[in-house]
């Protein structure tokens, strides 16, 4: 089995997606993937050259024909999403159960196939890329994750790449559920704020939950180096290695701007030493 | 009047923004609606009256009517229920709760009970009413408990809804049926395409908006670009600056220490509400 790793975080803007950028560029001979499907941005700073493009079809949307409805009302009073009024179907409400079509004493709801997003097989300067954008507004943000991860897996099979890297989305809902299953460990990149601290440690009861071997890191540590003294405090009373601390320095933006990963765009500062060093230790790890 | 803070991109001052222009107007009450992550209870520490449960409701099957037809399972569009020879299985995390296999069952043997999946907590400071929704860790759907946390809505109250990121299902249940929405967003790349995605969501659902920049200073000019081109206007810009950033860290609102920052919100209310 190819070896899998997902970085999250919990709590968003943490530095997931900087740092995902730069271990793809220490190992070269990963797989990438951004299993963020509905704010991506790690193409960003690894330019992705897209060679296969998927629709991704996984959801229904109710439609009711004007002519042959008898205006009953029997689909809006059975719908528990609210998603009919007026006989007419709300397509952000639906969720396509089919309730609303098979209650329809004159058969005139319709579920129709709806296109939810795309997925990107691509190649990237420093290895392969499986991404993903979904529709704005969509739901199913789990299911294109899993579509993202499995094509990886394909990917990572044929082209003979190891590990799969996974950046993650926000929050501990759907996706990131979906980022999850089945991966080696996961990294959280945790900040020294107590939202930050907050939210990490919600991010590790997930991991718990779902008994993935955990590792965390701070980033811009020295922002608040009491609160990091607190994070790394929690996690030895938790049996959680933290696995490195990264400075903060605005250089970082910069890369960013330019589209580069900062290991690349500044390899002698001591972020990305930082960044280097924390590899090696998860490497180590895998 | 009901305004959304919302922003595509995590971490980039949703919160912040919310729980400052909470301290600073009168006759708040503050829904936050990142039920995976809340954070605006963090920094503004509540005084909490009331935890209720927040229940979905999901089958369940009597063994003594099911007759194994199976059609409850070819039914649900989720996968959430699967038929053997002699057993039924449910798996809770991935039903909808849209009530169709008990329609569909024709022995009657589905009945549907109530299962967790969070709890919502209600507290005030200073003033400020405020409501918050925690997810259970491992529960996957944050929809129905977003939905919970928005029946509490007072609306003869100024209400902000603290929305969680992305630009999914969650984002549209947060800002559905909202009067205003405020993007806070970073001038950064991440933060603008992030934003434009957030945009088209918004402009699918006819909700009008506005962008406040945070750390303005870092980054480059792109996203003031963007909202000049697409006729966005820029409600508000606060500064990269350290002391915000230190108080942050501590969990402190910034308008506590930073008391002037009170009427530029004030403003900003003024300029949304013309």
């Amino acid at each position: 089995m190819v070896k899998e790793i997902t970085v999250l975080s919990g709590k968003g803007g943490t530095g997931k997606t900087s740092l995902t950028a730069s271990f793809a560029v220490l190992t070269q001979n990963s797989v990438l993937t951004d299993c963020d499907v509905d704010a991506p941005d790690l193409h960003m700073l690894v330019k992705p050259e897209v060679l296969e493009t998927q629709e991704f079809k996984a959801s229904r949307v109710a439609v009711i024909d004007e002519e042959t409805c008898i205006q009953c009302e029997k689909c809006e009073e059975n719908c528990r999403f609210g998603a009919i009024e007026k006989h007419v179907v709300d397509p952000i409400l639906c969720e396509g159960c089919g309730v609303c079509a098979y209650i329809c004493p004159v058969a005139a709801v319709e579920l129709e196939k709806r296109v939810s997003g795309v997925a990107f097989i691509s190649k990237t300067k420093y290895g392969p890329m499986s991404h993903a954008l979904l529709n704005p507004g969509e739901e199913n943000s789990g299911k294109l994750v899993a579509l993202v991860r499995q094509n990886a897996k394909k990917v990572a099979e044929k082209e003979n790449c190891e590990p799969i890297i996974n950046d993650g989305p926000p929050g501990i809902g759907c996706p990131v559920i979906a980022s999850l299953g089945g991966v080696d460990m996961g990294l959280i990149v945790a900040e020294p704020t107590m939202s930050g601290i907050h939210d990490m440690e919600r991010a590790l009861g997930l991991l718990n939950h779902f008994k993935i071997h955990s590792l965390v890191c701070v980033n811009k540590y020295d922002i608040n180096e009491e609160n990091t003294a607190r994070i790394v405090e929690f996690c030895e009373s938790k049996g959680v290695y933290v696995v490195g601390k990264i400075p903060f320095d605005p250089i970082v933006t910069e890369a960013m701007v330019a589209g580069k990963p900062i290991v690349e765009y500044a390899p002698k500062i001591k972020v990305s030493q930082a960044i280097e060093e924390l590899w090696e230790r998860i490497f180590a790890h895998i | 009047m009901i305004l959304t803070v919302a922003s595509g991109k995590g971490g980039t001052g949703k919160t912040t923004v919310a729980v400052n222009m909470a301290l600073s107007l009168e006759n708040v009450q503050l829904l936050d609606c990142d039920v995976e992550e809340p954070n605006s209870h963090i920094l503004l520490q509540p005084k909490i009256h009331e935890t209720k449960p927040v229940c979905t409701k999901i089958p369940e099957i009597s063994e003594e009517l099911c007759d194994y037809c199976g059609k409850c399972s070819k039914f649900c569009a989720y996968n959430a229920l699967f038929v053997a020879p002699k057993t039924v299985m449910v798996f809770p995390e991935l039903c909808h709760s849209c009530g169709g296999c008990r329609l569909v069952c024709p022995k009657n043997a589905i009945t549907e009970k109530e299962r967790q999946i969070g709890v919502i907590k209600k507290g005030e400071v200073k003033g400020v009413e405020i409501v918050y929704g925690e997810l259970n860790v491992g529960e996957a759907m944050a929809v129905p408990l977003i939905r919970a946390v928005k029946k509490q809505m007072k609306i003869d109250k100024t209400v902000l809804i603290d929305a969680p990121p992305g630009t999914a299902c969650s984002l549209v249940a947060s800002v559905h049926k909202t009067d205003y929405c405020i993007l806070v967003t970073e001038p950064t790349p991440f933060g603008l395409y992030d934003l434009k995605i957030t945009v088209q969501v918004l402009k699918d659902l006819g909700v009008p908006m506005g962008v406040v920049i945070n750390r303005a200073g870092i980054g480059d000019r792109k996203v003031h670009e963007y909202c000049e081109k697409e006729n966005i206007p820029l409600l508000l810009e606060i500064p990269f600056d350290k002391k915000i950033a230190e108080l942050y860290s501590r969990g402190v609102p910034f308008v506590t220490e930073m008391p002037e920052w009170k009427e530029k919100l004030r403003k900003m209310r003024d300029m949304i509400e013309r």
